[in-house]
C-alpha cells in the first residue's frame, strides 16, 4: 500500500532532479532527522481511521475475518519491480530523464516523413542500447534487493499456534496481525507488537533500538497495565481482549490506542507498550506480544525511505555544458535550415536533382528550410552525447569498484572496508573545500580509557596503565591478536565475553535466524566477528582496552590500607590519616554508583543482575561497619584533629579493627583482582595475610550471591556514555565493583568491606546546563543521606563548600586539596584528557526531607518546570566536599593528526563540530593538529547577539589590519564568494565558538560577518553544538559560500549534518549504524579520509572530468564533419557515411576507450598524491573541468573536424569520388584522430588501454570490411558496398588518413609539449616523482616544500615568527586557557569580551618590520 | 529510516558464513589491478622527449610530399591509358533525397522489386501505372549527352578515336551489385511490364547494343548511379586504350569533340566539361596532397627546431630539478 506511494514520490523526485535543476537542492531524509528528535514532516495518515486488532486465533475467527485484507502481513518487498512490470515500469522511470526523452523525441521525429534523415529504425538503436544497459543495471540492483528481502522474510520466529498449543517456528513473512509472538533475549522483533508479558518481575522489557535510531543504549518497554501482575505467562488461548489503535504511521515516538477487555474495560496503550520491528530484545529472558502492525505497516518500514539521489557538482557542470551543446546544435541546425532555404531560392525552375513532393509540388524555400531544421536535428543529434550518461554511469561504477577494493581502507580489526553507498558522487570527493567533522568517535576512538585520577590532592598517574595502553596500541598495530599480549587471560576472557555478548547483534533483521543457545551463539559470534554491525555495538560492550584498568600501585597501597592491617593495634607504623583512606573509599564508591550504568551478565540469556538476597549477608558485620562510618562522620564534624590528618585515629580504630578480620573474610575475591595483582607486576600490595584471606574467601562468600565470584569478572556494564563505563571499570579495578542496579538500590562490592547496598534515593541526571550529575543515596554504613556529584571541573569547583564550620585547619586542608586538584586538572586537560570532578556531600535526614519536599514541588509544577528543577538541583548540589578528579582519555584515532595536516595542506578548511565542552574540544583540536601552536586563536563566547556582533567585528578589523600589514594590500574587499585566501597571507588563525554564540552567529544578520570571519581561519571549532546547529552550520557554509562541503561523523547526532553536506561520510564505529546509513560513504577510521579524498577523490574527479570533456570533444568533432559536408550538399542533410557506421561509430568504435580512460587514468600515483596534498587544490578549483577548458576543448574539436573534413575535401575535389568513397577516409581519419587524441591526453597507458584502443580500431575495420563485403542490397537505399575494400588498396587513402590525423592532432600535441616544458602545472611536475627512486623522492619532496615556502612570499613571516618563537615556550593550549578564563571574566563584567589571544605582539612586530624591510629593499 | 538498509548492508557485506566457520575476510585482493598499480607507460610530454618525433615526422613527410607532388604533376603527359570524363558542376548529386531515390534491389535484378519498386523512388516510381525501371530520381536524371572525339589529322577527314565503353565501372558493381532481371531471352522481355524513366529517351534495355553492357549493367548507367560526393564532379565516360608503347595514346594534334546535346544544365547554373586524363597510382592530377605533405613536414621540422631551442634553454627544467619550480 505504501510502497507505490513511495515509488511515485521517488519518481517525482527523480523527475524534478532530472529537470536540470542546478541549485543542488536535495530532498532531505526526514525520517532520520526524526530519529534525532526532529518533528515528523511526512504527513501522517489520517488519524480518523483506527485499526482494531483481535487475536488471530479461531474463537475470534469471525471477527478476524471482518477485516480481510485490511492488514498487510509481515512480508516485505523493497524491490521496485516484479517480473511482470519490470519492462513498462523501468521504461517509465527511464523516460523521466530529460536526455532520454530528448532521444525519444528524435526517434519519433525521424518517423515524420518530411524531416526523416535516417532510416527510421536506425535512430532507435542508440536509445535502445542505452535503455537496455540501464535496465540491466536496474534489474541487477533490484534482484539484489529481492534476495535480501527474501532472506529477511524467511527469518524464523516463534508464533503461537492453536493447533499445537504452543509456540512454533514460523517465517517472518507468515506473521500476521493478531499473532502472538514469543521472543527470547537477543532476538530481533519481527513486527510491531504490543508487549503483553515479560519474564521480568517488574513487567519491563529492554530493547535495543540501534537498528532504528543508532542509539545503542537500552530502552525500556512496559507490559500493558493489568498484565504486569500476572505470574504466569500470558495464555493466548485465554486472551479475549481486543486492541484498538491508530492507523499505521511513521512516528516512532507515538503510539496510541487501548486494549479492551471482554468486560469492556479499557486499558490505555502508549509507545511504552510497543515493541518495534527491527529492535532487539535485551536483558529480558522472554517476552510475549501481539502483533499490531506487520510488514510495510510497521513503523520501521514506514520510516524506510528510498535512497537519496545526489548529483555531483561535476555532473551539474556537465549538464550546463550539455545545454551549451544544445544551443550549439540549434545554431548549427538554424544554419542548415537557413542555408537550405537560400540554396533552394537560388534556383528558379525545377531542378533535375531536386525531388518534388509526392503531389508534385515544390516546397517554398522557407518551408523547406523549416523542415530542414528538424532533419538537421536528427542528423546532428550525436552532438548531444547520449552515450555520455551511460558512460558516466559505467565509469562511476568502475571508480566505486576501485575505491571499494583499495586495500588501504581495509580495517583488520573490524574486517570492514570502505562502503560506497552513493554511487554517483565519487568525483565530488576530489573537490571538497570545507570539511565538517564530529569529534567524538570520528577523530577520537570513542573508547574512554581511564588514565589518571587525583584523590585528596594526590595525583595517581597510573603509569602501568599507561604502559598497558601503549602495549595495547602496539599489539593492535602489529598484530590483531591483541588480547594475549595484555592482561593475560583476563583479556581473553573479556574478549570472549564480548563475543558472546555480541552474538545477537546480527543487525536488527538478523542475518540468519537467531539462535538462542548460549553455546552455539558464541561460535556464531566469533564467526561473524568481522561484521561491522558487531562493532557498532562496542558502546555497550567495551573492548578490553577500556575495561581493564591497571591500578596505580601507590593508590592500591593506600586502598589496601582499608584492610585490617592498617588498623591493627600491633602495627605501630601506620600513621596515615584515615581521612584520606575514607576519602578514597568514597571516591571509588562515587565512581561506581554516580552514574546510570546498567549491569548485566553476559551469559545467555542476558539478564539484569540483581542480588535481592543481600539480606543473606551477616547483619552483624554490616552493623559494625555502619557504626564505624557513623562514628567517622561524627568525628569528622567534631574533631578537627582527625581532619587535620596528622594524628592517627586513636580510640575508634581499635574497636573498628577488631571487627575487621571478620569483615575481611566476608569480602568476595574476584578473579579480576587476581589478574590485576599479577599483571601489575608484583606491586606487593597484598600481604600474606591477605592472600590467605583470599584463599578463604570463596568459602566465605558462599552465603550471598552464589555466582558472585564469576559474576564480578563477567559483568557487562552498559552505559549511556562511554565515560561512565570507563569510571565504573576503573572502580572495579580497585575492587570496588558495581554489582547490580535497580531503580531502588545499587550494590557495590567493595573488596575490603564486602557488598554494600545503597538505597537509591534520587538521581539528578546529567544535563548540559548544570554539567554535572548527582545521586542521592542512603549510605548503608553511616545510614546518612549522601550526595555524590560528578561533573565538569569548572562547575564543581564553584560548588565546593566555601566555609567549613570546623575551623581554619580543615578549611585550609580543603583549600590545599582543592588547589592541588585544580593543578592536576589543568595538567590533565593539557594532556587532552577529559576531566571530571567527584565530590560528595553528607546531608542530615531533615535537610534531605526539606529538599525533597521542594524538589517534589518542582517536579509536579507545570509552569517553569525546567527552571524549578534546575533550582532544586542547585539547592542540593552545593557545599560539596571535593573527593578527587579523574582524567579519562578519549584517544585520538590512529593517524588523525597526520590526516588533518594533510587535508589542511590540501587547502581544505576543517571545522570541528562537537557537543563537547570547549576545553576538551580545543585540546583535541590541538592534539589532532587542527590547531597549531602558532595559530592565532579567537574564542567567540558571548551571551548576547550584540556582544557577538561587536566581538566579531573587532576580530575582523584586527585580522584585516594584520593582513594588510603582511600582504601590503592597500584595501581588502572581502567578498563572500571569494574570501581572502588567508593560507597564503601568512596568518594562521583558528576560531572557537560555543553553541550559544553559534546560535547568534547563525542569525540572518550576523551570518555574513560570521562567514567572513571564518574565511580567515583555517580551522573552526564549534563546541557544545547541537545536532541541529551542526546541520545549520553546514547548510550556511554550503549555500552562502557555494563551496563543496563534506561532513563526517559517527553518531546519530551527526546524521542531519551528514545529510545536508554535499558528501556525507559515516564512520562505522562505536555509535550504531545511523550515521553510516545516512552517509554516502562509510569508512571505519578517520585517517582513511585522507586517502579517500586526496587519492581517490582526485583521481575520480580528474578521470571523470577528463572523460566528460573528451566526450564533448568527441561528439563535436565527429558531428561537425557532417555539418561541414552540408555546405557541399545544399544543406540537404546528407550524411557522407553509411548510417550504420555513423551510429556505431559513437556507440561502439569509440565508446570503450573513454570509459577505460575514465576508470583507469592515473595522472599522478597514489604515493605522490599523499605526499603532496597540495595537488588536491586543482580539484577544488575545478581546474580539470572549467568553462575555459570546456570551450578550449570545443574549439579544438572544431579545428580537428575542419582539418578532418577539408584535407580529404581538397584531396578529392573535382575527382569522380562518390559520397561514401568520400566519407570513408573522413570516418577512418576521425577514428584515428579521436583515439590518438585520447592517447595524448592520457597520463598513463596500461596494457588495457592498448588492448581497448587496438581493439576499437580493429573492430572498426573488421566491421566496415565485413559490412562492405556482405551487404549488397541489405541496407537500402544506400550501402557502402565494397568501399572499404577499394580504399584499402588505394595508397591515397592511407596518405590522406595519415596526413589528416597528423594535422588535426598537431596543435594539441604541441600545446601539451610546450606546457610540459614551459609552464607545467603542479600535477605535471608531480608526475616526475613517480619516476624517482625512493631516495631521490625524499630529496625532491624536500626541495618542493622549500620552494613552496619561497613561493609564498608573505609566508616568510610565518617562518620567521616560528623561528623566533622557537626560543621561548610556544603559546600553546595553556595560553589558550588563560585567555579563555579571561574571556569568561570579561563576559561577567560587560557582556562583551574581546579575545586577544596567545598571539604575542613581538611576533607581529617582527612581521611588520620584516615586511617593511623587504619592501624597502 | 532504515533498518532495512541496515540489514541489507550487512547481507551485502559478504556472504553469511557458516556458524563456527572461519570469518571470511573482506580484505580486498592485493593485486596490481585492484590496487591500481598496473604497470603503465607514463609519457611525459616535454620538448626533450618528443623532439625526435617532430624531426621524424618532418623527415618522412617532406619526401613523401615531394614524391606525390612530382607524380601528380607528371600526369600531364598523355601516355598510357587515357581516361575520358565528363564533368558537371553545380549538380547536387549528393542531395539527401536525391541520393536515396533508388532501389538497389531492383538494380540487383530482383524481379519483384522490378515490378514493385521501393517507395524511396517516389515520385519516380511509377509512370502511367507502370513501374519505372530503373526507378528513382538518380536514374531519371542520368547524363545522356554523347561525346565523340575525333582527331583532325593533317589532312582531310577527322578520324574518330576509339572510345571504349566497358571497363569504366567497378568490377564489383558490374558483376555483383547491378544485375539485369532474370528470365526471358532478350532484355526487352525481361523488362516487360516496366516503363522507362520519364526523362529518358529510350528504355533501359536499349542503352547499348552490346548485351553485356545493356540494361542495368550498362556501365554508363552504373557510373551515373554512383552518386558524386561533391556538387562539382567528373564521371568516367570512356577509356582510350593505348595502342602501342611507341606512340602516345593521343598524339599531339587538333581534336574535334562532337557533343550530342541532350542534357540541360541551365536550370541549375551548371556547366559541362570534358576531361581527358591519365591516372597514376594516386589517381588523377591533384597537387594538394603533395603540397600539404611538404608543408606539414616543414612545419613539423620547424617545430622540432623550436623545441630544440626550448629544450636547450630549459634543459634544467626537464629533469628532476624542475620539480622545485
Amino acid at each position: 500500500m505504501t510502497e507505490p506511494r513511495q515509488w511515485t514520490r521517488r519518481c517525482w523526485q527523480r523527475l524534478i532532479g532530472g529537470a536540470a535543476r542546478d541549485d543542488g537542492e536535495r530532498s532531505y531524509d526526514y525520517s532520520s532527522l526524526l530519529a534525532c528528535g526532529g518533528k515528523v514532516s511526512q504527513t501522517p495518515r489520517p488519524a480518523g481511521r483506527h485499526r482494531v486488532v483481535v487475536p488471530h486465533l479461531w474463537p475470534f475467527k469471525d471477527e478476524y475475518e471482518k477485516f480481510p485484507g485490511a492488514y498487510v502481513n509481515n512480508r516485505i518487498r523493497t524491490t521496485k519491480y516484479t517480473l511482470l512490470n519490470f519492462v513498462p515500469r523501468n521504461l517509465f522511470e527511464q523516460f523521466h530523464r530529460v536526455a532520454n526523452l530528448y532521444f525519444l523525441f528524435l526517434v519519433v521525429l525521424n518517423w515524420v516523413p518530411l524531416v526523416e534523415a535516417f532510416q527510421k529504425e536506425i535512430t532507435m538503436l542508440p536509445l535502445v542500447v542505452v535503455l537496455t544497459m540501464i535496465a540491466i543495471k536496474d534489474g541487477l540492483e533490484d534482484y539484489r534487493k529481492y534476495k535480501i528481502d527474501k532472506q529477511i522474510n524467511n527469518l524464523v520466529t516463534k508464533v503461537y499456534s492453536r493447533k499445537e498449543k504452543n509456540y512454533v517456528d514460523r517465517c517472518w513473512k507468515d506473521v500476521t496481525v493478531g499473532d502472538f509472538i514469543r521472543l527470547s533475549c537477543n532476538e530481533v522483533i519481527p513486527a510491531d507488537m504490543v508487549l503483553l508479558f515479560s519474564t521480568d518481575p517488574d513487567g519491563i522489557c529492554h530493547i535495543e533500538t540501534s537498528g532504528l535510531d543508532g542509539e545503542s543504549n537500552l530502552k525500556q518497554r512496559q507490559v500493558v497495565r493489568g498484565y504486569t501482575e500476572q505470574d504466569s505467562e500470558v495464555d493466548p488461548e485465554k486472551f479475549s481482549s481486543r486492541i484498538e489503535c491508530e492507523s499505521p504511521n511513521n512516528d516512532l515516538n507515538r503510539f496510541r490506542g487501548f486494549l479492551e477487555h471482554s468486560n469492556k474495560e479499557r486499558v490505555g496503550l502508549s509507545k511504552e507498550n510497543l515493541l518495534l520491528r527491527g529492535c532487539t530484545i535485551r536483558n529480558t529472558e522472554a517476552v510475549v506480544g501481539i502483533v499490531v502492525y506487520a510488514g510495510h505497516e510497521t513503523k520501521a518500514m514506514l520510516n524506510n525511505s528510498g535512497p537519496r539521489y545526489k548529483r555531483s557538482k561535476l555532473e551539474r557542470r556537465a549538464n550546463t555544458d550539455v545545454l551549451w551543446c544544445v544551443l550549439l546544435l540549434v545554431i548549427m541546425c538554424l544554419t542548415g535550415a537557413l542555408g537550405h532555404g537560400i540554396w533552394l531560392s537560388r534556383y528558379e525552375s525545377t531542378l533535375i536533382f531536386y525531388i518534388p513532393e509526392p503531389d508534385g509540388r515544390i516546397l517554398s524555400p522557407v518551408l523547406a528550410g523549416f523542415y530542414m531544421f528538424w532533419t538537421m536535428i536528427i542528423l546532428l543529434q550525436v552532438l548531444i552525447p547520449i552515450s555520455l550518461y551511460v558512460s558516466i554511469e559505467i565509469v562511476k561504477l568502475g571508480q566505486i569498484y576501485f575505491i571499494q577494493n583499495d586495500v588501504d581502507f581495509y580495517n583488520e580489526k573490524m574486517n570492514s572496508t570502505v562502503q560506497c553507498r552513493a554511487l554517483n558522487i565519487a568525483e565530488d570527493l576530489g573537490q571538497i573545500q570545507y570539511l565538517f567533522s564530529d569529534k567524538t568517535g570520528t577523530l577520537t576512538e570513542n573508547k574512554m580509557v581511564f588514565r589518571r585520577c587525583s584523590v585528596v590532592g594526590f595525583d595517581y598517574c597510573h603509569e602501568e596503565n599507561a604502559k598497558r595502553l601503549e602495549s595495547y596500541q602496539e599489539a593492535v598495530s602489529e598484530d590483531e591478536d591483541f588480547t594475549d599480549t595484555l592482561g593475560g587471560s583476563l583479556g581473553n576472557m573479556v574478549k570472549q565475553r564480548n563475543h558472546s555478548c555480541r552474538t545477537v547483534h546480527n543487525g536488527p533483521m538478523g542475518r540468519k535466524p537467531s539462535t538462542h543457545v548460549a553455546g552455539s551463539s558464541f561460535t556464531l559470534g566469533s564467526g561473524e566477528g568481522g561484521s561491522e554491525m558487531l562493532h557498532s555495538r562496542q558502546a555497550a560492550f567495551s573492548s578490553p582496552m577500556e575495561t581493564d584498568v591497571v591500578p596505580d600501585t601507590r593508590l592500591l597501597d593506600k586502598f589496601s590500607q582499608i584492610t585490617p592491617q592498617l588498623f591493627s593495634p600491633l602495627d605501630e607504623t601506620t600513621q596515615h590519616p584515615a581521612l584520606e583512606t575514607l576519602h578514597i573509599i568514597d571516591f571509588f564508591i562515587a565512581l561506581a554508583i554516580c552514574n546510570t550504568v546498567v549491569v548485566s551478565a553476559p551469559n545467555q540469556p542476558r539478564q539484569k543482575i540483581r542480588c535481592p538476597s543481600l539480606g543473606g549477608m551477616p547483619i552483624k558485620s554490616l552493623e559494625d561497619i555502619k557504626n564505624l562510618f557513623q562514628r567517622w562522620s561524627v568525628r569528622r564534624s567534631s574533631s578537627p584533629s582527625l581532619a587535620g590528618g596528622k594524628e592517627p585515629p586513636s580510640g575508634a580504630p581499635v574497636s573498628f579493627v577488631s571487627r575487621l578480620p571478620l569483615l575481611n573474610r566476608m569480602k568476595l575475591a574476584s578473579p579480576v583482582e587476581e589478574e590485576v595483582s599479577q599483571s601489575s607486576g608484583g606491586s606487593a600490595c597484598y600481604t600474606d595475610t591477605e592472600k590467605q584471606n583470599r584463599d578463604e574467601s570463596p568459602m566465605n562468600g558462599k552465603g550471598e550471591c552464589p555466582p558472585a565470584q564469576s559474576l564480578a569478572s563477567s559483568l557487562c556494564y552498559e552505559a549511556e556514555s562511554p565515560d561512565e563505563a570507563a569510571l565504573v571499570y576503573a572502580a572495579r579495578a580497585y575492587q570496588c565493583t558495581l554489582q547490580s542496579r535497580t531503580p531502588e538500590q545499587v550494590t557495590v562490592d567493595l573488596a575490603a568491606l564486602g557488598p554494600l547496598t545503597f538505597q537509591l534515593l534520587h538521581i539528578l541526571p546529567f544535563d548540559s546546563v548544570r554539567k554535572r550529575m548527582s545521586v542521592v543515596v542512603r549510605h548503608p554504613l553511616s545510614n546518612q543521606v549522601v550526595v555524590y556529584t560528578k561533573g565538569a571541573d569548572s562547575v564543581i569547583m564553584e560548588l565546593l563548600s566555601a566555609a567549613s564550620p570546623d575551623g581554619a585547619s580543615l578549611e585550609k586542608q580543603q583549600m590545599t586539596i582543592r588547589d592541588k586538584t585544580q593543578k592536576h586538572l589543568d595538567d590533565y586537560a593539557k594532556r587532552g584528557l577529559r576531566t571530571l570532578c567527584i565530590a560528595r556531600k553528607v546531608m542530615s535526614d531533615t535537610e534531605y526531607a526539606e529538599w525533597l519536599r521542594n524538589h517534589f514541588l518542582a517536579e509536579t509544577s507545570i509552569d517553569n518546570r525546567e527552571e524549578l528543577l534546575l533550582e532544586s538541583a542547585m539547592r542540593l548540589e552545593n557545599k560539596l566536599t571535593l573527593l578527587g578528579a579523574t582524567g579519562i582519555e578519549d584517544r585520538l584515532q590512529e593517524g588523525v593528526p597526520e590526516s588533518i595536516e594533510a587535508l589542511h595542506k590540501a587547502g581544505i578548511k576543517i571545522w570541528m563540530l562537537t557537543g563537547d565542552k570547549q576545553e576538551t574540544a580545543v585540546n583535541i583540536a590541538y592534539a589532532c593538529k587542527l590547531l597549531e601552536p602558532n595559530d592565532k586563536l579567537f574564542v567567540l563566547n558571548t551571551q548576547s547577539q550584540d556582544a557577538c556582533e561587536m566581538l566579531m567585528s573587532t576580530i575582523l578589523q584586527e585580522l584585516q589590519k594584520k593582513y594588510r600589514v603582511s600582504s601590503e594590500q592597500p584595501s581588502l574587499r572581502v567578498d563572500l564568494l571569494r574570501p581572502p585566501v588567508p593560507q597564503d597571507s601568512g596568518i594562521r588563525a583558528g576560531l572557537v565558538i560555543t553553541g550559544r554564540t553559534l546560535e547568534f552567529a547563525l542569525q540572518e544578520s550576523l551570518q555574513r560577518q560570521f562567514l567572513e570571519l571564518t574565511s580567515w581561519c583555517q580551522a573552526v571549532v564549534c563546541c557544545r553544538a547541537t545536532p541541529l546547529q551542526k546541520s545549520e552550520v553546514v547548510k550556511l557554509v554550503r549555500s552562502h559560500l557555494r563551496v563543496m562541503t563534506l561532513a563526517i561523523g559517527d553518531g546519530a547526532n551527526d546524521v542531519s549534518m551528514i545529510q545536508v553536506a554535499d558528501i556525507g561520510i559515516g564512520v562505522s564505529g562505536q555509535e550504531g549504524m545511523q550515521a553510516v546509513m545516512a552517509s554516502d560513504f562509510a569508512i571505519s577510521q578517520f585517517r582513511h579520509l585522507s586517502k579517500l579524498l586526496l587519492v581517490h577523490g582526485h583521481w575520480c574527479y580528474t578521470r571523470l572530468s577528463n572523460m566528460i570533456l573528451y566526450f564533448f570533444y568527441k561528439n563535436v568533432a565527429y558531428v561537425n564533419l557532417l555539418f561541414w559536408y552540408q555546405f557541399f550538399c545544399g544543406f540537404s542533410g546528407t550524411s557522407m557515411t553509411d548510417y550504420w557506421v555513423l551510429i556505431l561509430f559513437n556507440l561502439f568504435f569509440t565508446s570503450a576507450p573513454p570509459v577505460i580512460y575514465g576508470v583507469l587514468e592515473k595522472d599522478v600515483s597514489a604515493d605522490t598524491l599523499l605526499q603532496l596534498p597540495e595537488l588536491y587544490k586543482s580539484g577544488q578549483k575545478s581546474e580539470a573541468y572549467s568553462p575555459l577548458t570546456f570551450w578550449i576543448t570545443l574549439l579544438d574539436a572544431f579545428y580537428q573536424s575542419l582539418v578532418c573534413f577539408f584535407v580529404p575535401y581538397f584531396t578529392y575535389r573535382g575527382s569522380d569520388i562518390d559520397i561514401f568513397m568520400f566519407g570513408n577516409p573522413l570516418n577512418t581519419a576521425a577514428l584515428f584522430i579521436i583515439l590518438l587524441h585520447l592517447v595524448i591526453e592520457s597520463k598513463s597507458l596500461t596494457w588495457i588501454h592498448v588492448l581497448v584502443i587496438v581493439g576499437s580500431i580493429l573492430s572498426y575495420f573488421v566491421f566496415t570490411l565485413a559490412f562492405g563485403a556482405m551487404c549488397v542490397t541489405c541496407n537500402p537505399p544506400s550501402n557502402p558496398y565494397w568501399i572499404m575494400q577499394e580504399h584499402m588498396l588505394d595508397p591515397v587513402f592511407y596518405l590522406v588518413c595519415v596526413l589528416t590525423t597528423c594535422v588535426a592532432l598537431l596543435p594539441r600535441f604541441t600545446y601539451r609539449v610546450l606546457q610540459g616544458s614551459l609552464f607545467p602545472s603542479p600535477i605535471l611536475r608531480a608526475k616526475y616523482f613517480d619516476r624517482l627512486t625512493p631516495e631521490e623522492r625524499t630529496e625532491a619532496l624536500k626541495k618542493w616544500r622549500e620552494a613552496g615556502k619561497k613561493n609564498q612570499l608573505p609566508s616568510q613571516c610565518t617562518d620567521q615568527s616560528a623561528d623566533k618563537s622557537g626560543g621561548r615556550p610556544l603559546p600553546g593550549p595553556s595560553a589558550v586557557f588563560a585567555m579563555k578564563s579571561a574571556t569568561s571574566c570579561a563576559i561577567k563584567q560587560g557582556d562583551i569580551s574581546v579575545c586577544e589571544t596567545a598571539f604575542d605582539p613581538q611576533c607581529s612586530e617582527s612581521k611588520a618590520s620584516d615586511m617593511a624591510g623587504s619592501s624597502g629593499s | 529510516m532504515a533498518m532495512n538498509y541496515n540489514a541489507k548492508d550487512e547481507v551485502d557485506g559478504g556472504p553469511p558464513c557458516a556458524p563456527g566457520g572461519p570469518a571470511k575476510t573482506r580484505r580486498p585482493d592485493n593485486t596490481a589491478f585492484k590496487q591500481q598499480r598496473l604497470p603503465a607507460w607514463q609519457p611525459i610530454l616535454t620538448a626533450g622527449t618528443v623532439l625526435p618525433t617532430f624531426f621524424i615526422i618532418g623527415l618522412i613527410f617532406i619526401p613523401i610530399g615531394i614524391g606525390i607532388f612530382v607524380t601528380s604533376n607528371n600526369i600531364r603527359e598523355i601516355e598510357g591509358n587515357v581516361f575520358m570524363y565528363y564533368g558537371l558542376s553545380n549538380f547536387y548529386q549528393n542531395h539527401r533525397r536525391y541520393v536515396k531515390s533508388r532501389d538497389d534491389s531492383q538494380l540487383n535484378g530482383d524481379s519483384s522489386a522490378l515490378l514493385n519498386p521501393s517507395k524511396e523512388c517516389e515520385p519516380y516510381r511509377r509512370n502511367e501505372d507502370k513501374p519505372i525501371a530503373p526507378c528513382g530520381a538518380i536514374a531519371n536524371s542520368m547524363f545522356n549527352d554523347t561525346l565523340e572525339l575525333f582527331l583532325i589529322g593533317n589532312g582531310s577527314y577527322p578520324t574518330p578515336i576509339t572510345l571504349k565503353k566497358k571497363g569504366i565501372a567497378w568490377w564489383t558493381d558490374k558483376n555483383v551489385k547491378f544485375r539485369n532481371p532474370p528470365g526471358g531471352e532478350n532484355l526487352q522481355e525481361r523488362f516487360k511490364g516496366t516503363t522507362k524513366p520519364v526523362n529518358w529517351l529510350k528504355p533501359v534495355y536499349m542503352l547499348d547494343s552490346d548485351p553485356d553492357n545493356n540494361g542495368f549493367i550498362n556501365e554508363d548507367f552504373i557510373v551515373w548511379m554512383r552518386t558524386a560526393a561533391l556538387p562539382t564532379f567528373r564521371k568516367l565516360y570512356r577509356l582510350i586504350e593505348r595502342k602501342s608503347d611507341l606512340h602516345p595514346t593521343l598524339p599531339a594534334g587538333r581534336y574535334y569533340l562532337n557533343i550530342t546535346y541532350n542534357y540541360p544544365v541551365h536550370s541549375f547554373d551548371g556547366r559541362k566539361r570534358m576531361i581527358l586524363s591519365t591516372i597514376s597510382w594516386m589517381g588523377g592530377k591533384n597537387p594538394f596532397l603533395g603540397i600539404a605533405y611538404i608543408a606539414i613536414g616543414s612545419i613539423s621540422f620547424l617545430l622540432g627546431v623550436v623545441l630544440l631551442v626550448i629544450n636547450h634553454k630549459y634543459r634544467n627544467s626537464s629533469n628532476t630539478a624542475d620539480i622545485t619550480i
